[in-house]
């Protein structure tokens, strides 16, 4: 098997030979500590403000409000926990959603551990936050208000500026974690009235472990790496200077292809959930039909379980993902697929099919080829099948 | 992250179907945990195993361990195929990744059952046999194995 068909643009991305280039030097040439007061030093200083100034554009913040981490999960953590640190005087109540990603969930149950107190808000079955639930549970101690832009599994995007307009109202902080949105969607932390966004490299074509942090001017919060003065005293360690560089270079090229990239995806993807829904019995298509991430496809097949099916579509050199139990490690599939209203048994056979600007429909004519027999084949094991038909044909 | 005679036998499933009239038939595991089992035996008048088969919903361990149980079980008489133990499977396959393990106990719940079932509808007693449980985690074996 030569070909491979990568389908899992939500997991991470290839990075762009273009963002590869700019990277380069400055894991050998320029390769001087940023902090450093000689003048090597400064070409590799001047290129992270410069890739500072290319995040700080493509959200609509100043550049002073960027602040450079590890990744995406280290912005959630630090955002959520910082926060709850800075706050604790004022009050001890977090809101989030139940779909959030585990860098946000886990870091909210370890606030809880320390007696911080959460609710974690539902979402209908589309997978959209319920917005009245939201403003419900606002208390006089609550200070943070924790919701993903776009989910990474059913790719539902949330109503961002709703939710800012009700945290600037009641005054309460707002961090979203966009780190499936940030390079695919138009973002405006003003306009959406956001306080902290956490986003990531890796999933718009940059390098990994490199993230970012807006965090609004005036918004008092501590820092979460502690040690050196780099990042306005915020978030210790040298410089990822080659990693820096590619974070700013890949926001360029997204920002710049992401109208026609939003487009082409899009329509490559409602192709492929037309022939899916149309063409493969008992299936039901998860997250919002169009409130969606252009990329993003995500089904459940009856009657079969999500691992075999990846397993098998791996046989065909075909990578995607589910929130099958058996993906996860532990014996409950996907917490977002349950939030939806998903049975478990439903929620096992799930797929999350993510799509790039590379895909081709020649691929994805293949895909829904190989997985109708795979179906077919798993269906043809799966006692549950066997139930289901037998029931009908007592009907 | 298989063992190469897990991704065979997931690949080529052996006795996968269903039997009309079957001696004992069992259905082991819940959707909800994501694996069921269901095994048929064909059981002669000397209590030799002639023909196994399976349907399975489940991840690839699972189907894998299935297609295994039925193999081993084949031929051999209901005492000897008590013996076919969660551990006997996963020896058979070459091991499973630690949190599949749980699917080989399926495998063995799922012979108990169908033999359970046989011994039910014949009238017999066999030795040693415990009649199935609803629910894989209430097994000893279940424990036996979280405890190591």
């Amino acid at each position: 098997m030569n070909q491979l068909i990568y389908l899992d643009n939500a997991a991470t991305t290839a990075l762009h030979p273009e963002v590869f280039q700019r990277m380069q030097p400055y894991f050998t040439e320029i390769y001087g500590n940023p902090s450093s007061i000689y003048s090597f030093s400064g070409k590799a200083k001047k290129a992270i403000e410069e890739a500072r100034c290319e995040v700080a554009a493509f959200l609509g913040a100043k550049e002073n409000e960027i602040y450079f981490t590890g990744g995406g999960s280290e912005s959630d953590n630090w955002a959520i926990k910082a926060t709850a640190f800075a706050y604790r005087n004022k009050g001890n109540h977090i809101i989030t959603s139940k779909i959030e990603h585990h860098a946000v969930l886990h870091t909210c149950e370890y606030l809880e551990k320390l007696g911080f107190e959460v609710s974690y808000i539902d979402v209908d079955e589309d997978g959209v936050i319920k917005l009245e639930e939201l403003k419900a549970a606002i208390r006089p101690t609550t200070i943070l208000i924790s919701v993903m832009f776009a989910n990474n599994e059913i790719g539902t995007i949330q109503p961002i500026k709703e939710i800012g307009e009700i945290a600037k109202e009641h005054k309460i902080l707002f961090h979203t974690d966009a780190v499936q949105a940030y390079g695919h969607l138009p973002i405006d932390v003003n306009e959406m009235n956001i306080d902290m966004l956490s986003a990531s490299g890796h999933k718009i074509n940059g390098p990994k472990g490199v993230g970012i942090m807006y965090l609004r001017n005036g918004v008092r919060m501590g820092s979460f790496v502690h040690g050196g003065a780099q990042e306005r005293n915020r978030r210790a360690g040298t410089h990822n200077t080659p990693g820096i560089v590619g974070f700013g270079a890949a926001t360029k090229l997204a920002k710049e292809t992401m109208e026609e990239r939003a487009e082409y995806e899009k329509n490559l993807r409602d192709y492929l959930m037309e022939r899916v829904m149309k063409e493969i019995p008992y299936v039901k298509l998860n997250g919002h039909s169009t409130l969606r991430l252009p990329n993003n496809a995500n089904f459940s097949f009856r009657f079969i379980e999500g691992e075999s099916l990846l397993i098998m579509l791996d046989q065909k050199g075909i990578c995607a993902s589910s929130g099958s139990a058996c993906t996860s490690g532990s014996l409950d599939p996907s917490h977002v697929l349950l939030s939806i209203g998903l049975p478990h048994e439903i929620a096992h056979g799930s797929l999350r099919i993510t799509l790039s600007k590379e895909t081709t429909r020649e691929e994805i004519d293949f895909v829904v080829e190989e997985l109708k027999k795979i179906i077919e084949r798993l269906r043809s094991m799966s006692p549950l099948y066997d139930d289901f038909l037998k029931e009908q044909s007592q009907k | 992250m298989y063992s190469e005679k897990v991704m065979d036998h997931f690949t080529n499933p052996r006795n996968v179907g269903e039997m009309e009239e079957p001696s004992g038939v069992g259905t082991v595991g819940n959707a909800k945990c994501g694996d069921i089992m269901r095994m048929y035996l064909d059981i002669d008048e000397n209590g030799v195993i002639q023909e196994a088969k399976f349907k399975t919903f489940g991840c690839g361990a699972a189907i894998a361990t299935s297609s295994m149980a039925t193999e081993l079980v084949t031929g051999k008489t209901v005492q000897q195929a008590l013996e076919v133990t969660n551990k006997a499977v996963m020896e058979a396959l070459d091991g499973l990744p630690p949190v599949k393990v749980h699917c080989s106990l399926l495998a063995e719940e799922a012979i108990h059952a169908a033999l359970w079932d046989y011994a039910q509808k014949n009238h017999i007693e066999i030795q040693g046999l415990k009649p199935p449980v609803e629910d894989i985690e209430e097994t000893e074996a279940y424990h036996e194995m979280a405890e190591e």
